[in-house]
């Protein structure tokens, strides 16, 4: 911050009326954010990153605050934009099967006016969690198999960059290759590139039937040929889950097909000769996951290709064992994802040798094991090995995109440790 | 470094190419990279570096003839280190370079550089690696599209991204245009497919964005890459993602007597929650140069012709065809036919496949358009498209991916008749102010490269293209890499005045550095 702070809340209050100072309640871990702005339009929020950027305020994006705990926390954060009364479905054209809407509408209210139409913006995100922040943090759940992740589902963003500066790409067709796609480098940044204010969606039919068949396996490796199977069957799962909640417990694995009911209940069956004992139900099972979530603990993502899941599972278990600690495993397995879930009263310096060691098991292989959330303790105990991301390559680019948009480094600081 | 050297020396040597005339590009820099010739040779053999003015003619436009400059230099390299090697001599030496796979692209995206190098990557064209368990294969970018999928066939899997140029396009080539085709309706688009990619940054280094998983840390440059039109760097290998081959595909053919009832019907479709993999329509016109030059059998005298395909398991399909049969026949449809097994299939699609080609028989000239609408606008602007043809007596033959609004309007004129160029050219940029104006784009899967860029301004204001550029700036501060392409003007990449640095949290104690 370059002024005092009543000549700082004065800009910022002339730049949106919906400014006030930071309390308790806003702060991300212990940093209280000096102001708080909730805009009401891109052009507000323009305004007000104007003012910051003349400030040189550090700037914090909050939709619905879900993962703000993810990742590192920002170093600094001296504004933090509340996206809240950012909530409208701008536009829902159901016969192009596209949506525009505001950073800050939350995913059940904008499934709830896309349902009126029969259609649905294809992500198994949490209701409260808001448009701004499920793009930012390129959250999805169980069925990115068959519909991937927001960066497959968006087809336009608008941002407002640090400096104040409004910028459009992308559209609102669902076929367009006119310029960069900014919408794929805003999805996942965290807030460390620009504010989005609006994101347009390709949105898919809701289907007329939905089921579910699971089984149940004690071996590994059966569990990840079913996986395999299951995935690469032209009956088209929509999503392949795993989950395994107890330490030497039976893998459950669970199957989702949509579509037509005739069709549907057609394919179960053939589904459920594929996983060898099967049961088939119109309701997904009690451990059925959506997104993920850290539930207080340490939350790790294990990314590799399907075939190396024996592997990967085989190495979260040696892992475990000489760490003397018991990690839950769950996840899109057939989009080649496992959410690994440590309890809280796990020592720090446990939890991080768990990850050292995982890491170091799956190095031969293509994916990586990044700690999506933890605590502070945790953290600092990982920041000797390989930090919460492991060996990231292309960092030299990621490194140069960041100076581009970001010069001031004042956009989520510290979010991305190692970039800026 | 020895390419460093070899570029000083060949500095040198340049005049003497241009004395011996072997210099097609007047000027100093077209000279510099003529003269990059011996440091070429040193990477990546003598008879893979091309000098001769007539071979390097070879390469003087893409799939689009009226954009044409002739290479001052053109290097085949057959691995991904010779082609970190050609781009370092190339950006120690400041020189242009310009990557090029099959040379099918429709936006002059390909188009070499008078005072550059081109970098064919036609020797680049192996398929690595097959994993059907984890559904990736890893290729070279000179890989022909459709020799991925025949290599995955026994394996029970396709690679979905099916442009129409399939047969000889290469995967690189789709990665820089984000390719399309007529299945990515249901399917997605070539980055919905490609799951990593090893490239060569402007700066000559070799750098993997993405491993295959589809997950990442950090920014998604992997997607930001995809379909930069050959601007950020060039692709040495693909990861790309296989898809299970579907259980039944169906073809419905329905012929109507107006485009209006065609497009009724495939309103119809969507509003009924069916995705077809592909939903294509043809005008008269089309028709009758499809029928003239492959004997389709399409109906006789059909004013419209709209091919629905659905793919999926073989009971979803069977539910979709009977209420797809219903909806073309409440539509008006005056004929409808079914096909199912690929013998047929493949009949139908070749009166489509034909139609751009086809329409040459119909014309001496014509210009492939490509522009987008949303689907729901299609009447409309084929309204306004059938009156700007009335009104400049210019023809228009419209081919169309009607499920996703990407038009392909061919504008028919005849080049011996003064005037007409130029009136064909009008109509055909009135077609994409018109696609603007409905909210569309300017280009669905051609790109804009060197033939769009002039309509960048019109679709996007100055800030946004300032702020794409942000992205160009981070990759290719010097501007090396297929400059003139999608943008209208350069961004000067210089430091941003007015801006300082805050601390660097890496510094702080307790900080991860990864």
């Amino acid at each position: 911050m370059t002024a005092d702070l009543a000549v700082i809340g004065k800009a910022l209050t002339a730049a949106c009326a919906e400014t006030r100072e930071g309390a308790a309640t806003d702060s991300i871990e212990r940093l209280v954010p000096a102001f708080v702005a909730a805009p009401g339009s891109t052009d507000e929020a323009a305004a007000v990153m104007r003012a910051a950027a003349e400030h040189e305020l550090a700037v914090v994006a909050r939709g619905a605050g879900g993962r703000l705990g993810w990742g590192a926390p920002p170093s600094r954060c001296d504004l933090l934009i509340d996206l809240s009364r950012m909530s409208s479905v701008v536009e829902h054209s159901a016969g192009d099967l596209v949506a525009r809407v505001q950073a800050g509408a939350r995913m059940g209210d904008v499934a709830a006016a896309l349902g009126r139409d029969g259609q649905e913006l294809a992500l198994d995100v949490p209701d409260e969690a808001t448009i701004g922040g499920v793009v930012a943090s390129g959250l999805a759940g169980a069925r990115r198999l068959r519909y991937g992740t927001p960066r497959d589902l968006l087809i336009g963003i608008t941002i407002v960059r640090a400096d104040g500066i409004v910028a459009r790409s992308g559209g609102k067709v669902v076929k367009n290759v006119a310029g960069y796609d900014l919408g794929k480098l805003l999805a996942g940044s965290a807030g460390t590139l620009a504010l989005i204010t609006e994101a347009t969606f390709r949105l898919h039919p809701l289907p007329a039937a939905r089921v579910y068949v699971t089984a149940e396996y004690v071996s590994a490796r059966i569990a990840c040929d079913a996986v395999a199977a299951a995935a690469n069957s032209p009956l088209v799962a929509s999503a392949v889950e795993l989950s395994r909640p107890e330490p030497g417990g039976p893998i459950r694995i669970g199957v989702l097909l949509e579509g037509s009911e005739e069709g549907v209940a057609a394919r179960a069956m053939r589904m459920a000769g594929l996983l060898g004992p099967a049961e088939t139900s119109l309701e997904p099972p009690p451990w059925w996951r959506g997104a993920p979530d850290a539930e207080g603990g340490t939350l790790i993502r294990v990314s590799c290709w399907v075939s190396a899941l024996p592997t990967a599972l085989d190495a979260v278990d040696a892992a475990a064992r000489d760490a003397g600690l018991f990690a839950s495993i769950s996840g899109p397995a057939g989009a080649g994802v496992l959410y690994l879930r440590i309890d809280p009263d796990v020592t720090a310096e446990t939890t991080a040798g768990f990850v050292r060691a995982l890491r170091s098991a799956l190095s031969g292989e293509r994916g990586g094991v990044v700690v999506l959330a933890a605590s502070a303790a945790v953290r600092d105990a990982l920041a000797g090995y390989g930090g919460m991301a492991g060996a990231v390559p292309s960092l030299a680019l990621m490194r140069a995109v960041k100076d581009q948009f970001d010069p001031g480094d004042r956009m989520a600081p510290g979010r991305f440790p190692d970039v800026m | 470094m020895a390419e460093s050297t070899a570029s000083v020396a060949s500095i040198a040597s340049a005049g003497e190419a241009a004395a011996a005339g072997a210099a097609p590009a007047a000027g100093v820099a077209g000279a510099r990279a003529a003269g990059l010739a011996p440091a070429m040779r040193a990477i990546c053999g003598a008879g893979n570096v091309l000098t001769d003015p007539l071979e390097l003619r070879t390469y003087e436009c893409d799939g689009l003839t009226s954009h044409r400059a002739t290479p001052a230099l053109v290097v085949l390299p057959s691995t991904a280190e010779e082609v970190a090697a050609v781009v370092r001599a190339c950006a120690a030496a400041g020189v242009i370079f310009v990557a090029r796979g099959s040379g099918t692209g429709l936006s002059g995206g390909a188009v070499p550089h008078a005072e550059g190098v081109l970098i064919v990557m036609s020797r680049m064209r192996r398929v690595l690696e097959i994993d059907a368990v984890a559904r990736r294969a890893v290729v070279e970018p000179g890989v022909t599209n459709l020799s991925v999928t025949e290599a995955v066939r026994p394996f029970g899997l396709f690679y979905a991204p099916d442009p129409s140029s399939q047969v000889v396009c290469s995967v690189g080539g789709n990665v820089a245009e984000n390719s399309g085709g007529a299945h990515c309706l249901k399917h997605g688009f070539t980055v919905n497919h490609v799951l990593g990619l090893e490239i060569v940054t402007p700066a000559g280094e070799l750098t993997w964005l993405g491993d295959g998983t589809g997950v990442g840390f950090g920014y998604d440059l992997l997607g930001a890459f995809t379909g930069s039109e050959g601007t950020l760097g060039i692709v040495t290998k693909i990861i790309v993602k296989l898809t299970p081959a579907p259980e039944a595909v169906h073809l419905v053919l329905a012929a109507y007597d107006s485009l209006e009832a065609g497009g009724r019907a495939v309103t119809d479709i969507i509003a009924a929650g069916i995705v077809p993999a592909a939903i294509e329509m043809m005008d008269a016109l089309s028709i009758e140069a499809a029928e003239a030059a492959v004997h389709c059998g399409y109906p006789d005298g059909a004013a419209a012709v709209l091919l629905v395909e659905l793919d999926g398991p073989a009971a979803e399909v069977e539910a979709e065809l009977a209420t797809v049969c219903s909806i073309c026949e409440a539509a008006g449809a005056r004929e409808i036919r079914e096909a199912d097994d690929p013998v047929q299939r493949a009949g139908i699609w070749a009166g489509r496949k034909s139609a751009f080609a086809a329409v040459g028989r119909l014309s001496p000239a014509y210009i492939v358009q490509d522009g987008v609408v949303p689907r729901t606008a299609l009447g409309d602007v084929l309204a306004r498209i059938s009156a700007l043809s009335a009104e400049s007596g210019i023809r228009v033959a419209n081919v169309f991916h009607a499920g996703d609004g990407n038009l392909h309007p061919l504008v028919l004129y005849n080049d011996a008749v003064p005037g007409e160029t130029e009136a064909a050219e009008a109509v055909s940029g009135a077609i994409l102010d018109t696609c603007i104006e409905y909210g569309g784009s300017i280009t669905g899967e051609h790109g804009v490269g060197l033939d769009k860029s002039r309509y960048m301004p019109k679709m996007f204001t100055a800030a946004d293209l300032d702020t794409m550029q942000l992205v160009r700036c981070a990759f290719d501060p010097a501007s090396l890499c297929n400059p003139g392409k999608v943008f209208p003007t350069p961004r000067l990449c210089g430091e941003v005045p007015g801006h300082r640095r805050g601390p660097r949290p890496a510094a702080a104690p307790g900080m991860e550095v990864f």
